[in-house]
């Protein structure tokens, strides 16, 4: 891979009993690329995104961010340096408002929060909580300012919606409040788990708009996504996993007429058939 | 009982009572992901059955037996059909209520039944024993052994070789993929629950002849002990039930042989808090597995809270702190302070169990440290009153926190189970601390409230203080929650994995919560120690406990308002209505139930 990568993942495994689900991965992602990890279920994307982000820990095999090893760090901590994720089933915060579930991704930017003392620490920021000096003030309404833009950032579907509770929203809208939950982060890697999944066409058309817009802004991406179309238009690279093996990867086109892939997601014997109407694949 | 053989015999045979409890528990886990709080409740329903028929009915021991295993039966089959069934598409929190209240309310019709006393439950065997090696068995070690190897072997041929045993483990291992495929859930519950509840009275029954002696106190025991059993053997897994059930008598056997009988519980709940701490999936469960919990659905109802306008909360805080002068009684001014004292407690619980989502069912025990913290404090260092209830607040927080702090890494039910146990290990720690908390005597003399050298003596005076004292942290909870510190307590609760995903550290924000709550809890425990000025073990106790728990969903979960409503209702409604000290708990159970049932998210919502 020519050039540094942000992310860059080396013998990535992990075994569930006798089932490898993630299987000796090399990856590479470099600043401001957007690489997409398609395959068929099962094929272990979900758990490579659970291993990168600290949800569960890799038996084998490293993950390095910048040349830094963060292996097995706690998620956490993973998302104090950076990174964040959305989940495939779609994971906000059901009682919380549209406005606290984004507030939630601009934890780790709290100033408030900041004093890491510890034991100390949680008291002072306890104690902020409760006196809420100017500071704490100006920075909560800065960041609810903020939360208002990256809301925008969706047109009307969110905005209108800001004070109701999450789980009264639609699975689209609710998709949309994990993608901005994931923007307030400010992060340096974003790794969307199929954002447009259960989205009609022209939910998934505005959401592909607003992934070519977050990557022109030089936004680094991880995506795992079954609209083969999408991923073509989108990345860079893709990354074609099945049964936990990494089986092609290159440039979407190139990857979309390679047998292996075809065979994977078709199964053996068909393979032959669809080989002459590669379209049939999407 | 002198040679270690007959230690280990004791601890064997237990461990075969406890069996029988612990596998019915984790037929019911396995199957429903549930831990069934009132499987002890059956447990004493047939300790009781037992006793009738032995005593009033005489009937031979293979029907005494027979009756009790069919009667408690059809109660487990009643409970899960009229108790549990309607709850099914319910939130995580609700079953986890349910079962709470259902023994609540069990507990509390056999004690009106038959009466708190205690009462022989003679055994139906000839008095002998025989010599084995240096130790002597007698014929009911025999008889509790045999029906413990007997049921085990029963439960793993219907298990194994019939239709419905195999239902129940497809239902166990993937419930969705077994409805799926055919297998009727409703019918695998309750073969699980009849089963589980038919096992447990007989063991009840079993216990109750044994040591001759039965009595209401044996429900909370049993299903502590059970659920320890099982929570070591893994949640669900059968053949570790019954391993660690037999580890549970043993270990108990010998912390009696070398420290002595009051230690017995002790030992048992050291062991579940060590267990959960190293191995929360249990002894035989590989180290690592994907998290047991299903990933979707919430913990509490989703539900708007009632928005109830400013200046309605500040004339109704007027009109109780004018209360005292108007002509009123100081029976009325006596229950009102009743209420800000379990006010106080339910606003601890509700930051706890509702905002951050960790239901405690050990709550009294914040109680009891900041009671005994501020009466020791103000007897034996003469610390003014005030001074002393704030060092017992302070206290509370601290100590409360480090105790609760191995389950904060448990989810759901664990925390439950493992606040109950943390509960009772301070209870135990406060009877068996003499030098400083005079054991069972308790402390008494402890000087009234004062505050700034005036003492509090008058209902008026006592009023104010504690109103005064519960609207200053309902008012301060009230800001914690609108801070950012609120939004991540609240986060954390509904989806922990996603809010550590950005950022959140589950143990400091549940610490914090502890810290802020313990506090308040513990202040009141102190001010309840200077106004009774005798306080004991036994002083608060699970009762309190759960009445408190009861308050909180009655308001609803997280809402300070509905802490305060909650209290001041489940307080004053009784008196009110005048009803009996001894139903009022059975009332409250039935509340409970009442409110999981239709109105989950209670009255003014949760928040």
């Amino acid at each position: 891979m020519a050039g540094p990568s942000l992310l860059s993942l080396r013998g990535l495994t992990r075994r569930f009993g006798g089932l490898i689900a993630v299987d000796g991965i090399d990856l590479d992602v470099a600043p401001g690329k957007l690489v997409s990890i398609i395959g068929p279920n099962g094929a272990g994307k979900t758990t490579l995104f659970n291993l990168v982000t600290g949800l569960d820990r890799p038996d084998e095999g490293e993950v390095h961010l910048d040349d830094n090893d963060i292996t097995g760090l706690a998620p956490e901590r993973l998302a104090d340096i950076g990174i964040a994720r959305t989940f495939q089933l779609g994971r906000v915060f059901g009682n919380l408002s549209v406005m606290d579930n984004v507030l939630i991704g601009a934890h780790t930017r709290l100033r408030a929060v900041k004093p890491s003392v510890p034991l100390i620490g949680p008291l002072l920021e306890l104690g902020l909580a409760l006196l809420r000096p100017n500071s704490v003030k100006a920075e909560e309404e800065r960041l609810r300012e903020e939360v208002r833009n990256i809301l925008a950032r969706f047109g009307e579907r969110l905005l209108p919606r800001v004070d109701q509770p999450a789980y009264s929203l639609s699975y689209a809208n609710r998709r949309r409040v994990e993608i901005a939950r994931a923007l307030a982060l400010k992060p340096r890697l974003l790794l969307l788990d199929e954002p447009t999944a259960g989205m009609n066409p022209t939910e998934t058309a505005e959401m592909q708009a607003l992934i070519a817009e977050l990557k022109a802004e030089g936004l680094t991406i991880l995506l795992i996504e079954h609209k083969l179309d999408m991923v073509m238009r989108l990345s860079d690279r893709v990354i074609v996993m099945d049964e936990g093996k990494k089986i092609a990867e290159g440039p979407g086109e190139e990857v979309r007429k390679d047998p292996k892939v075809i065979e994977a997601y078709l199964g053996h014997g068909l393979s032959e058939a669809a080989r002459d109407e590669p379209e049939e694949v999407a | 009982m002198s040679s270690w053989l007959d230690y280990t015999i004791n601890g064997l045979i237990v461990g075969n009572v406890y069996a029988l409890v612990a596998v019915g528990l984790a037929l019911i886990f396995g199957v429903s992901r549930l831990i069934n709080f009132a499987q002890g409740s059956i447990y004493l329903v047939g300790a009781y059955i037992g006793w009738v028929a032995v005593v009033q009915l005489h009937t031979p021991l293979v029907v005494t037996i027979a009756l009790v295993a069919t009667a408690t039966a059809i109660v487990g089959l009643i409970i899960e059909r009229f108790g549990l069934r309607p709850l099914q598409n319910s939130v995580r929190i609700a079953p986890l209520l349910a079962t709470i209240g259902i023994s609540f309310v069990l507990d509390q019709i056999v004690m009106l039944t038959f009466s708190p006393n205690p009462r022989a439950l003679p055994s139906q065997l000839p008095d002998i024993r025989f010599q084995v090696g240096q130790g002597t068995i007698g014929p009911l070690d025999i008889l509790i052994a045999g029906v413990g190897i007997s049921s085990a072997l029963l439960l793993f041929v219907f298990l194994r070789y019939t239709k419905l045993g195999w239902a129940v483990r497809a239902a166990a291992q993937d419930r969705d993929a077994a409805m799926q495929m055919g297998v009727d859930v409703n019918r695998v519950n309750q073969a699980v629950f009849g089963i589980a509840a038919g096992l447990g009275g007989v063991s009840g029954m079993l216990v109750g002849m044994y040591y001759n002696q039965i009595d209401t106190a044996m429900s909370l025991q049993a299903t502590l002990k059970g659920v320890v059993a099982e929570v070591v053997g893994g949640a669900g897994n059968v053949p570790g039930a019954v391993v660690g059930s037999m580890l549970l008598g043993l270990v108990e056997s010998y912390g009696v042989a070398v420290f002595g009988t009051s230690y017995r519980n002790l030992f048992a709940f050291l062991l579940l808090i060590l267990v959960l701490v190293l191995r929360p999936n249990g002894l035989f469960a590989s180290a690592r597995q994907a998290p047991p919990e299903p990933l979707t659905g919430t913990f509490i109802a989703p539900s708007r809270p009632v928005r109830i306008p400013r200046w309605a909360l500040v004339t109704a805080a007027g009109v109780f702190a004018l209360l005292p002068l108007l002509p009123v009684s100081a029976y009325l001014l006596q229950t009102l302070i009743n209420a800000w004292l379990l006010g106080m407690l339910a606003l601890s619980l509700t930051l706890v169990a509702g905002t951050v989502g960790q239901v405690s069912l050990g709550h009294a025990a914040l109680l009891a440290i900041g009671a005994y913290t501020s009466a020791l404090l103000s007897l034996n260092f003469s610390l003014p009153v005030g001074i002393a209830i704030i060092c017992g607040g302070l206290v509370t927080a601290a100590l409360g926190t480090l105790l609760i702090s191995p389950s904060f890494r448990l989810r759901g039910h664990y925390v439950s189970i493992a606040t109950l146990a943390i509960g009772e290990i301070v209870s135990l720690v406060i009877l068996n601390w003499e030098s400083v908390t005079h054991g069972p005597i308790g402390v008494s003399g402890i000087p009234p409230l004062s505050l700034f050298g005036y003492e509090l003596v008058s209902a008026p005076s006592i009023y104010w203080f504690s109103f005064a004292v519960m609207l200053l942290l309902a008012l301060l909870q009230a800001r914690l929650l609108t801070s950012h510190l609120g939004r991540s307590l609240r986060a954390i609760r509904d989806d922990d994995t996603a809010a550590r995903a950005y950022g959140l550290s589950l143990n400091r924000y549940k610490s914090l919560a502890f810290i802020f709550g313990g506090f308040a809890a513990g202040i009141s425990g102190g001010i309840t120690a200077h106004l009774y000025s005798y306080i004991n073990h036994e002083t608060f106790n699970t009762q309190q406990s759960i009445l408190a728990l009861t308050v909180v969903i009655l308001g609803g979960l997280g809402n300070v308002a509905g802490a305060i409503v909650g209290a001041v209702a489940l307080v004053g409604l009784p008196e009110a209505f005048r009803i009996a000290a001894e139903y009022r708990i059975l009332i409250y159970g039935i509340v409970l139930l009442l409110l999981v049932r239709f109105r989950p998210q209670g009255v003014l919502g949760t928040i």
